[in-house]
């Protein structure tokens, strides 16, 4: 077999063994997507639910809580970025870091100090390569999240809230995720989560009217332990959204590794098999020259 | 009579939903019960509670930690952390986990892990 060949039939094997990797992991994404989907959706009614109960809890009551009013003069905004553990997503990572870095541009040209919390191996990858300072990073959970893992960073979030400016608080939260759009699209969005935004608009919500409540205990303390619920429950749907996202990108990735890859093999296969062809004529030439150069002496 | 619709929804997802007669649930200010009618209520519930749900078949009961009880004109909602079927509940685990807790003198993790008990009628 000669050199040539011997080289196509080496790069087809390597290129076959690549493809059955991108294709697992295709199949694999694809089976989470459907999970994670299920999860967002799950978690949809408790999500529903608390914001209607503190939409009516504050439209009411006329409580000045520190998690609903905005600061004075807010110097210091933190970003959560929520991105993967793993790469092989195809753009999810940039483009949730795209997001993130636009983000900041907008806070400092309002004056405020951005200061970032990471989520995802991918983004504290992006920061400390850049040398840039993380005020705190979680890793380990971007594929399954759970509900735990959501409240940890959200108590983290809180009580830099809660701190004072000078002490290294914070005066605005946002977060930075990726929101599942379809299988086929996803889009990086940035949210703030607080202070919070209590949407008081005249048409009547959805559901009916907002009950008018009786509380029990008092508003204030209602409101003390409601409102870091709701952080947790807008931290925890962020994370899921990313999930079912990354496994999409993910898929998509790598549906596109498996067409080239078989893109390739295609051509390879073809260049190998002309060699083999060019091979054969050349010896075939050999042999009949011999014979030639035989009979003629 | 007329009937309340309730709604049992944990933060992973909705477990329980359905017409009922009453609900008795146990806020940080004490026990009530609510019938059909019940003025808009929002409550916040004991840790490690129980709600009990009562139908006109008998009873359902679920362990509800860290939750929020919401009363309007549509039903009841109860909004809860964790929550759990006293029919899913599984005794011998919950058993243990109270032993845990009691060994490890953890007073949260054993109220959760008696009123698991107690949902599942034991």
């Amino acid at each position: 077999m000669g050199a040539q060949l011997r080289v196509y039939r080496r790069r087809i094997r390597s290129v076959q063994s690549t493809k059955k990797i991108t294709r697992a992991m295709e199949l694999i994404a694809a089976s989470r997507i459907v999970k994670a989907q299920q999860r967002v959706t799950a978690a949809q009614p408790y999500a529903r639910q608390i914001t209607r109960v503190i939409s009516a809890l504050a439209s009411q009551s006329t409580v000045d809580h520190p998690l609903i009013s905005e600061k004075p003069n807010p110097s210091r905004a933190a970003i959560l970025v929520i991105t993967s553990d793993r790469g092989l997503a195809g753009g999810y990572n940039a483009n949730a870091l795209k997001e993130a870095r636009s983000l900041e541009e907008t806070l400092r040209r309002e004056g405020k100090e951005p200061v970032t919390y990471a989520i995802g191996r991918k983004a504290v990858g992006y920061y400390r390569f850049r040398g840039r300072e993380v005020a705190q990073s979680w890793t380990g959970f971007s594929e399954q999240p759970r509900y735990e893992d959501a409240k940890e960073v959200a108590d983290t979030l809180i009580g830099a809230f809660i701190e004072a400016t000078e002490n290294g608080g914070v005066d605005e939260i946002h977060v930075v995720y990726t929101e599942y759009v379809s299988a086929l699209t996803q889009r990086p969005v940035a949210n703030r989560v607080l202070p919070l935004v209590v949407e008081e608009s005249d048409a009547p919500p959805p559901e009916g009217a907002l009950p008018l409540y009786e509380f029990e205990p008092s508003p204030e303390a209602l409101l003390d332990t409601l409102l870091p619920r709701y952080v947790e429950t807008r931290v925890y749907a962020a994370l899921l959204e990313s999930a079912a996202s990354e496994s999409a990108s993910r898929r998509r990735a790598m549906k596109a590794a498996t067409d080239n890859a078989d893109e390739l093999i295609k051509s390879l296969t073809r260049a190998a098999n002309s060699a083999r062809q060019a091979e054969i004529t050349q010896e075939i030439s050999e042999i009949v020259g011999g014979a030639a150069a035989l009979t003629d002496a | 009579m007329a009937e309340l619709h309730v709604e049992l929804v944990s933060v992973e997802r909705e477990v329980w939903s359905g017409e009922a007669d009453e609900v008795i649930a146990r806020t940080t200010e004490g026990e009530l019960g609510i019938l059909p009618g019940h003025a808009p209520l929002l409550g916040q519930l004991v840790d490690g509670g129980t709600v009990r749900i009562l139908q006109s078949g008998g009873e359902i009961v679920a362990a509800v930690h860290g939750g929020f009880l919401s009363v309007t004109d549509q039903g009841v909602t109860v909004l809860a952390e964790v929550a759990e079927m006293g029919s899913d509940v599984d005794a011998a685990r919950a058993r243990s986990a109270l032993e845990r807790a009691r060994s490890a003198g953890d007073a949260a993790a054993e109220r959760r892990a008696e009123s698991r008990l107690r949902a599942a009628g034991q």
